[in-house]
């Protein structure tokens, strides 16, 4: 599997670290409701079968998080941003993709 | 039919026309006390044991491929119940112990081969660890013994143990541990299932659920709607899939393990051996091919296939601790889609939806487990209450924070 | 006979006297079963045995049947030996594919006690016992028979070849290729896109498993152009290896194909010798990343299942074509042709042509649809509407049975039978990312479907193409597309003239009249019958039937079998072949040296070895080293007259405490974090609060999973307003920098702070004990003031020692003692500890390794990844404080979860021997006097255990119920896996200096 870092350019995905779904975003510890919100961020899973956007880590290269948009039955690699830029821009459009 | 000396020496003098099918193919009913979702080792031992041990035979078993096609089809046949934490050992030990009468309950041969499973330790960090599971297992009453080197050497003489790089101390035994025929499993589970009366629907696709007033009252298939008291889901791979369809979102995500087999060879692997410093286990199969396996691939994955990356990575691993198998040619890889859990312990609980039951998180250890999660499943669904040895197995055990955490990674699936 | 057999002498008795693409200036010497024969240059071991006469080879897996040559290439599911001696033993190696090289040594296998006389052939008699599936239905009574003799008889029978039991000498490499266009074979095909692409200014890569270019071509009589095909072949592969930007690998089998246009390969770098050139591997794997593929690896022949067809003898008749014009070998002196399609008369044709004799052809089709081939074999007696329905001769088939067109039976001698069902095209790259094959009536074949890899196109007979011509152009086509996609400028290609016959077949999958087993998979001994049973009994779908009968499932992964079989599946289920389906096909295309797959990264060079700063030095004292994770590290540093370790340890750690001890610590993980919101971001990060420390101070810091355990402990320094340095576990360091990028990246991107990983970038040494201060303060120029008022308790700063050389110190302790960690840029790290054992002499400074580094931490109630090992939570480790009520930080949520703060949860605590003889072992569990030791009884367990030579007994940490509330009490420390029962007291975890004190001064 190939990775286009957007520092780095396409990379095979050996140099990389995955950590899972980019679009659960850490919530707010302070908001009523904190506990459960934590626990549906930290464990619960859209895990879809097709398109889903994942951090992965380019350990083995720029050291950025990055958020790649993938289709899980294919593999296929659509893109990828900086995760910075994807929380940036309001990357959360990319809840709906896995949602 | 039944299979005996006898049965085998008549066909066999008779041109093998007495041989029955091994089970039906019905059309479904309407109706059933029970649907099992998912016709896999976990969905057909249910089936098998909510009607021989529950007295429920108006059971169908849904499937939407050929019965077996999951990763009770697609694994390295490794059984053992060499857990450290109670809430996983206790089931394990259920599970083991299944097997070793599995053959003669189910009156079919699985192969259940008891020839020991070894994890090596290479520091005493390592050893430590083992003698702290180990001890365990012994608590528990299971069998389980912390190897030297040189009691190690005599039981596997072949492995590297001064390889330059992560020397080998020792091993953690547990000599009742081995392999089984995996498909055999799945395939007399089925059998001994219809005999008692279960419906067997295979290329049949669960595409929903009917749910009235948050009960459960059937599902939807390609085959129709079948209408049912209870339903219990064991998907594997696909739980997520299935669940969604229920409205659920589990600690759940899919992934894909390869595994390996070499050409067949003359026999010189005697038992399933593990390696401690880069994931490697390795057994032979009665056939005679070196069965072998290591990480995930690591990302997720619905595709039932790997990456290059992880095959290298998993023959430097098989190298490096037993370095005579160089010249084995890797005949055939695979991949299954392995249901990881956030803690990379399996859930067997009910759901917010009345009778529908669920069995998932079995990450990439379900298939030794396939004769205690069918019992213990069976028992869930027949009594609406958990098996004594799976009350941990909680689905809230996330939320409540009793999780069974055996690697202690956290919630981080693909590192379980 | 125009083409007389060479003259006796050479014993090649089967070999033409002129003509195929052998060289026949050299002679080779090889041996069989230790029987010594010659062969040529160009020759594989397979037509070399066929050239002397050889004919039974193997035996089957099962019924261990006498087995002869089948195919002529890496399909050969029969004849499979194994190769060279000792430790270069290779089982299970194709005859086929061999190459011949001087002095070869090749042995028959799964035989006893000889090739011609196997007692295992039992099996074959006793085959009605031994149906597909019956071993699934017996030999469970009594249960425990299974392991004691059912297992050891059925294991025994298992495998064919065996391994040599030692490791592999040779070595192998691994490198990666990048291009525009992947050929994937190189005959008509191939070879055809190679050149349209290579002239359009593309990277090519053309792969061959064959050691010749060409193919097919190399084993038919035509014409390419104006040239002999093998001519041509040989033309335009010369013309490709010649261009800069082609590289032309033969003896190159793609194997797989993965995501994102990368492709598996295996070349046989050193397989056609006796032992791979010196400073060469054996094998090297190439990963392939290309943008585009062509596959072109061509089509494999499949056999007509009828009585004993599988005797040796019996040959696929594209493989005798082989044999006879690339190796200049006649596969019997009187060859029947048994074919259901055009193809296999050219077989007859060819053999006539060069001088052989053709016994007949046996044709199932009409004489008016053979009538158009009757002038390829002369007066040649044809039988049409005609079957073959048995081979008599076990070792070596003497004669055939025919049922004629008229229903009647007739024998033809021979020795000999050329078998054609018709042609597969290899789809099984196609279907390496799941992809489904589909099935295509006019060739009676699967062909590729319309879902196979993204960026692979299929041309010539693996498309299902069957004529040289039609390969050619659609060779040429694919690659003018492909080239065209990528923006190459393709000009237009003449595509020479060749052969281009339509296909003509008519499916024969089993002559149904035949009176004896009729063989589906040779290897693994599936014969029609089974495939009956297999249906009969419920399975099947193909899955089941591969699953339940072992079709498929040999060395050859059902080359030659699996179309055949699914076909007779189909036909009995009353449903066609398309519904019926294939089985999934899945690398590698042909089996893998698992030494191939791993490379040169085995033995000690599994992993890198990190080396700290002192290696160099450490290793001149005599250390004792141990594998730390990815460090090599001192143990401890024995000394004349030690006689063990514990010796030495006990002696490391007194000396420490009593005057000053030396330890390379630079392992430890360290990040450099600056940044106006620095202080913030370490708040979130850490459980206690970070932003409040003093420039110049150090504190101790906790750090959470999000999931609220704890995921690693270390120190904060704070050397400026805007500037931290952070120190993690040596075993989570990679893990820490991974979270820290993380939390800045995608949790807090807006924060001004940035980090980076400073671990191999400083040598730090801790100084520790009584005496530390004075040796540090020959070192540090005399502008610092180190003394303990001007720099106290967990103090830090940037310093300069031995006269200007930059360093840093923090004024922190792991064993207990007044200490020291000194760091210097990582290059001045064996001066550093040179200097400091210098300075030090006075006091006796003695380096100590992690061992007594370990005794020390325990004495302190300090802990490793024995007590953090993902399962903590700050309330077990008695730090529950430590994570602040004030402020967020991850984890700090999920830790209030009541399973994470429930009371029965294990908490730390110290333990100590109550007999002095006793000693203690970790992984002990702990369970109250006078109870049972059972899982209900478990209290706990231990982590870590020493001897602790300030107390004089063993001593250990652990976790165990109310811990913290329990100190004095008695308990049993059980390790059932060593056979240990002690009693033990619960204590504080502070065994040494519980207040501190010795830090202080």
């Amino acid at each position: 599997m190939r990775i286009p870092c957007p520092h780095c350019g396409e990379r095979d995905h050996a140099e990389f670290v995955y950590r899972g779904d980019a679009t659960v975003v850490r919530p707010d510890p302070d908001a009523p409701g904190a506990a459960r919100a934590f626990h549906e961020f930290v464990h619960l899973r859209t895990n879809p079968a097709g398109l889903h956007k994942e951090h992965w880590y380019h350990e083995g290269g720029c050291r950025a998080w990055i958020v790649v948009e993938r289709n899980t039955v294919t593999h296929e690699v659509m893109g990828a941003v900086t995760a910075e830029a994807f929380a940036l821009s309001g990357g959360l459009s990319g809840r709906k993709a896995n949602a | 039919m039944r299979y005996s000396a006898f049965s085998v020496l008549k066909n066999a003098l008779s041109g093998h026309k007495g041989w029955k099918p091994v089970w039906r193919e019905p059309e479904p009913k309407a109706e059933y006390d029970v649907i099992i979702v998912g016709g896999g080792g976990h969905g057909l031992s249910t089936a098998y044991y909510l009607a021989k041990e529950f007295g429920l035979t108006n059971v169908a078993v849904i499937e939407k491929g050929y019965l077996g096609s999951g990763n009770i089809g697609r694994n390295t046949t490794i059984i053992r119940s060499n857990y450290m934490l109670p809430g996983n050992e206790r089931f394990y030990e259920l599970s083991m112990k299944l097997w070793e009468g599995l053959e003669q309950d189910f009156n079919y041969n699985a192969m259940v081969s008891q020839r020991g499973v070894i994890n090596l330790y290479h520091s005493d960090g390592q050893r430590d660890a083992y003698a702290r599971r180990g001890n365990a297992m012994r608590l528990e009453g299971v069998d389980a013994e912390l190897l030297d080197r040189k009691a190690l050497e005599k039981l596997c003489p072949y492995l590297d143990f001064d390889n330059g790089r992560f020397p080998i101390q020792g091993g953690l035994l547990q000599k009742r541990g081995g392999t089984a025929r995996h498909d055999a499993v799945a395939w007399g589970y089925a059998r001994g299932a219809d005999m008692r009366g279960v419906d067997i629907i295979q290329n049949c696709e669960v595409t929903g659920f009917v749910i009235e007033a948050g009960v459960v009252k059937g599902v939807e298939t390609s085959k129709g709607t079948i209408r049912a008291k209870k339903v219990g889901v064991a998907a594997a791979g696909n739980t997520t899939r299935v669940m969604d369809k229920a409205g659920l979102r589990l600690p759940i995500e899919s992934h894909v393990l390869q595994a390996f087999v070499t050409e067949g060879l003359k026999p010189i692997i005697n038992t399933v051996i593990t390696f401690g410093v880069g994931h490697f286990y390795i057994s032979q199969s009665d056939k005679g091919g070196l069965v072998f396996g290591g990480d995930l691939d690591g990302y997720n994955s619905y595709a039932q296939r790997g990456n290059l990356a992880m095959v290298e990575h998993v023959c430097e691993a098989g190298m490096a601790m037993v370095p005579m198998i160089g010249r084995a040619r890797v005949l055939r890889s695979w991949g299954g889609i392995m249901d990881m859990s956030m803690d990379g312990s399996p859930i067997i609980d009910k759901t917010p939806v009345d009778g529908l039951y669920l069995n998932c998180g079995w990450c990439y250890g379900g298939f030794k487990a396939t004769p205690a999660s069918g019992m213990c499943f069976a028992h869930l669904i027949a009594r609406d209450a958990p098996h004594p040895v799976a009350t941990e197995l909680r689905l809230d055990r996330f939320e409540t924070g009793r999780v069974i955490d055996e690697t202690g990674r956290g919630a981080q699936p693909n590192l379980h | 006979m125009s083409n007389s057999r060479a003259t006796s002498g050479t014993g090649q008795e089967f070999r033409l006297a002129s003509g195929g693409l052998i060289d026949r200036s050299q002679s080779i010497g090889f041996s069989f079963d230790g029987k010594r024969h010659n062969g040529h240059q160009g020759d594989t071991l397979a037509s070399a045995l066929l050239a002397n006469g050889v004919r039974l080879v193997g035996r089957s897996f099962k019924y261990h049947r006498p087995r002869g040559i089948l195919t002529a290439g890496s399909e050969e599911p029969n004849a499979l030996v194994e190769l060279r001696d000792g430790a270069r033993r290779e089982p299970n190696s194709r005859a086929t594919t061999t190459e011949l090289h001087d002095g070869l040594k090749a042995r028959s296998q799964n035989r006893f006690p000889s090739l011609a006389f196997d007692v295992m052939g039992i099996n074959d008699v006793l085959s009605p016992f031994l149906a597909a599936g019956f071993y699934y239905k017996t030999f469970m009574w009594p249960a425990a028979f299974w392991e004691k003799l059912y297992e050891p008889v059925i294991r025994r029978a298992a495998g064919l070849g065996s391994l040599s039991g030692k490791p592999d000498p040779d070595s192998y490499e691994k490198a990666t290729l990048h291009c525009d266009l992947l050929v994937i074979g190189a005959g008509p095909a191939g070879l055809m896109a190679a050149l349209v692409a290579a002239r359009s200014g593309a990277r090519v890569v053309i792969a061959d498993e064959d050691f010749l270019p060409g193919g097919r071509l190399n084993s038919e009589r035509m014409e390419v152009g104006s040239l002999n095909a093998s001519d041509w072949a040989a033309k335009i592969s010369g013309e490709l290896a010649l261009m800069a930007n082609v590289r032309l690998l033969t003896r190159t089998t793609v194997f797989g194909v993965y995501d994102g246009g990368s492709y598996a390969a295996l070349e046989r770098v050193g397989d056609h010798l006796a032992q791979p050139v010196q400073h060469q591997p054996r094998q090297r794997l190439w990963r392939i990343i290309a943008r585009r593929s062509i596959l072109c690896g061509g089509a494999i022949e499949r056999p007509i299942a009828f009585g004993d067809n599988d005797r040796p003898g019996v040959m696929l008749a594209g493989a005798v074509r082989s044999y006879l014009n690339r190796h200049a070998v006649l596969s019997g002196k009187a060859v029947t042709v048994f074919t259901n399609n055009d193809d296999g008369w050219r077989t007859a044709g060819d053999i006539l042509a060069l001088g052989g004799k053709v016994e007949a052809v046996i044709d199932p089709r009409s004489a008016e649809d053979v009538s158009h081939l009757r002038a390829m074999v002369g007066d040649v007696p044809v039988f049409s509407r005609s079957r073959i329905t048995g081979a008599s001769g076990s070792k070596g088939i003497s004669s055939v049975s025919v049922l004629n067109a008229n229903g009647r039976e007739i024998r033809l001698e021979t020795d000999c039978l050329a078998v054609s069902g018709g042609w597969n095209p290899a789809v099984n790259l196609t279907c390496h990312m799941r992809g489904k094959p589909v099935w295509n009536d006019r060739i009676a074949a699967f062909v590729p479907g319309n879902d196979i890899p993204a960026g692979m196109r299929v041309a010539g007979a693996a498309a299902g193409t069957l004529s040289t011509h039609g390969a050619l152009v659609q060779g040429s086509e694919m690659a003018a597309a492909a080239c065209a996609e990528l923006g190459f400028k393709v000009s237009k290609s003449l595509v020479p003239d060749a052969e281009d016959a339509p296909v003509s077949i008519q499916p024969l999958w089993h002559v149904a009249e035949s009176k004896s087993r009729a063989w589906l998979d040779f290897q693994n001994d599936v014969t029609v019958k089974d495939v009956k049973l297999s249906h009969q009994e419920g399975f099947k779908s193909v899955e089941h039937l591969k699953r339940y009968t072992t079709l498929g499932m040999a060395t050859d992964q059902g080359k030659t079998a699996n179309v055949s079989a699914i076909a007779i599946m189909a036909e009995i289920a009353g449903q066609s072949i398309a519904q019926t389906g294939t089985t999934i096909y899945r690398p590698p295309y042909t089996p893998v040296a698992i030494a191939a797959l791993a490379g040169r990264m085995t033995g000690r060079d599994f992993k890198p070895f990190r080396l700290p700063p002192s290696h160099d030095w450490a290793k001149e004292q005599g250390a004792v080293f141990v594998e730390a994770g990815m460090w090599l590290r001192a143990q401890w540093y024995p000394r004349k007259r030690e006689k063990t370790w514990r010796q030495s340890v006990d002696r490391e750690v007194l000396a420490t405490r009593r005057s000053v001890g030396v330890c390379d610590v630079s392992t430890l993980g360290k990040i450099d974090i600056k940044g106006r919101d620095a202080g913030k971001f370490l708040d979130r990060v850490y459980s206690n609060v970070m932003s409040s420390l003093p420039v110049g101070k150090v504190r101790y810091g906790l750090m959470l999973r999000e999931d609220g355990f704890v995921m690693d402990d270390g120190t904060v320094a704070r050397l400026g307003e805007n500037h931290f340095v952070i120190t993690t576990t040596t075993a989570n360091a990679g893990l820490v920098m991974q979270h820290v990028d993380f939390c800045k990246q995608v949790h807090w991107p807006q924060l001004d702070v940035h980090m980076v990983s400073v671990t191999d970038n400083f040598a730090q040494f801790s100084v520790a004990g009584p005496n530390s201060r004075a040796v540090l303060r020959k070192l540090v120029d005399a502008a610092h003031d180190i003394s303990n008022e001007a720099f106290g308790y967990m103090a830090c700063g940037r310093i300069t020692v031995c006269g200007g050389v930059p360093a840093r110190l923090f004024r922190i302790s792991f064993s207990g003692e007044l200490a020291y960690e000194i760091a210097v840029q990582a290059q001045y790290g064996d001066a550093l500890i040179r200097a400091l054992m210098e300075a030090g002499r006075e006091f006796d400074i003695t380096p100590y390794g992690v061992e007594a580094l370990n005794v020390m931490r325990i004495e302190k109630g300090h802990l490793t990844g024995a007590e953090l090992h993902g399962r903590t939570t700050a309330g077990d480790i008695g730090l529950g404080k430590m994570v602040s009520a004030k402020k967020d930080c991850i984890g700090k949520v999920m830790a209030q979860r009541p399973g994470l703060t429930a009371k029965d949860r294990p908490v730390l605590a110290g333990f100590r021997t109550t007999k002095p003889e006793d000693s203690l072992s970790a992984g002990a569990h702990f369970v109250r006097m006078g109870k049972e030791a059972t899982t209900d009884n478990d209290e706990g367990y231990m982590t870590s255990v020493c001897f602790s030579p300030s107390l004089g007994q063993h001593i250990g940490l652990g976790f165990i119920v109310d811990g913290d509330t329990r100190h004095g009490e008695k308990v049993r420390a059980v390790d059932m896996v060593r056979g240990r029962d002690v009693e033990v007291e619960i204590c504080s975890p502070h065994f040494v200096d519980p207040q501190g004190e010795r830090l202080r001064v």
